[in-house]
């Protein structure tokens, strides 16, 4: 599986909107794969569910987050990270049967299941003893 | 006969991209003006703010419970998380990726300002602690009355 960055020339893709002037972030992703999908676990801390945008078009596999400013009304001490968006695109090389892709947010970690089509499924083959 | 093409200098583009990353691995440390983009001197990154009268502790800590953390105050002022960040079980499968650290943790830091540790609250949302730590007294800011006469 490889990965693509966003300089992708698909014109029905509109390209991320930075109207708020906010940096953003290319989230940290585990991905599994079994017999029967395609797990992909991001680390989105500070987004619920209501602040993704998730994607799949054409074998991309699109996650886009935005994170309100969480320090307003406090002054600046000292910082090792900052607050902005998540944004990271996956170019997805299985046979994905996109119908059933769910996706679930707990505790700012994002899990998403891409079942693999039935034709790519492993299939055991029996072997009959003559 | 070769069924793939030959492609000129793609040994040394690659050469050349990895001698990329070790530079920019090397200087990753003391090449970025902005503290942000150096890596935080251990897990998890913090980020330190501040009002009147309370200071802030706030971590990324995706993936965990409150009950997964221990989080202490001294009297001296020193704050330490400690915790250990489960991994998924790969068991069945293939890993094509491992970005994510899961390991146990701890991190301790001297606080800049003095604190009252029986004061302190923790809540853990959508993987974001956030410590609030009231200071102590003797560090809120004092209003100076200014006699006139």
């Amino acid at each position: 599986m490889s990965e693509i960055v966003k300089q992708d020339t698909r014109d029905q893709l509109p390209a991320v909107e930075q109207t708020r002037g906010t940096v953003t972030y290319t989230p940290r992703f585990d991905i599994l794969e079994t017999d029967d999908e395609l797990t992909l676990y991001g680390d989105l801390p500070g987004v619920g569910p209501e602040d993704l945008d998730i994607r799949f078009e054409n074998d991309h596999l699109l996650v886009h987050a935005k994170v309100p400013p969480r320090h307003d009304g406090r002054e600046p001490i000292y910082s090792e990270y900052g607050v902005g968006d998540y944004y990271r695109e996956f170019r997805i090389s299985e046979a994905v049967d996109a119908a059933k892709i769910s996706a679930e947010m707990k505790n700012g970690v994002l899990t998403l299941h891409l079942p693999k089509a039935e034709s790519v499924k492993p299939r055991r083959i029996e072997v009959k003893a003559e | 006969m070769f069924s793939t093409r030959w492609q000129p200098l793609n040994d040394v583009w690659s050469e050349m991209g990895r001698l990329y990353d070790e530079m920019n691995r090397l200087f990753d440390r003391y090449g970025h003006a902005d503290p942000r983009r150096r890596p935080a001197p251990g897990y998890p990154a913090l980020d330190l703010t501040q009002d009147e009268n309370n200071l802030y502790v706030e971590a990324e800590l995706p993936g965990m419970e409150l009950s997964d953390l221990e989080i202490l105050v001294t009297g001296n002022d020193q704050l330490s998380i400690k915790g250990t960040r489960q991994q998924p079980d790969g068991e069945a499968g293939v890993w094509h990726r491992r970005e994510r650290m899961a390991a146990e943790f701890t991190r301790m830091i001297t606080l800049p300002q003095p604190v009252d540790p029986d004061k302190v609250e923790a809540s853990l949302k959508l993987g974001v602690l956030t410590i609030k730590l009231p200071k102590r007294e003797e560090a809120r800011p004092k209003k100076i009355t200014v006699k006139t006469g």
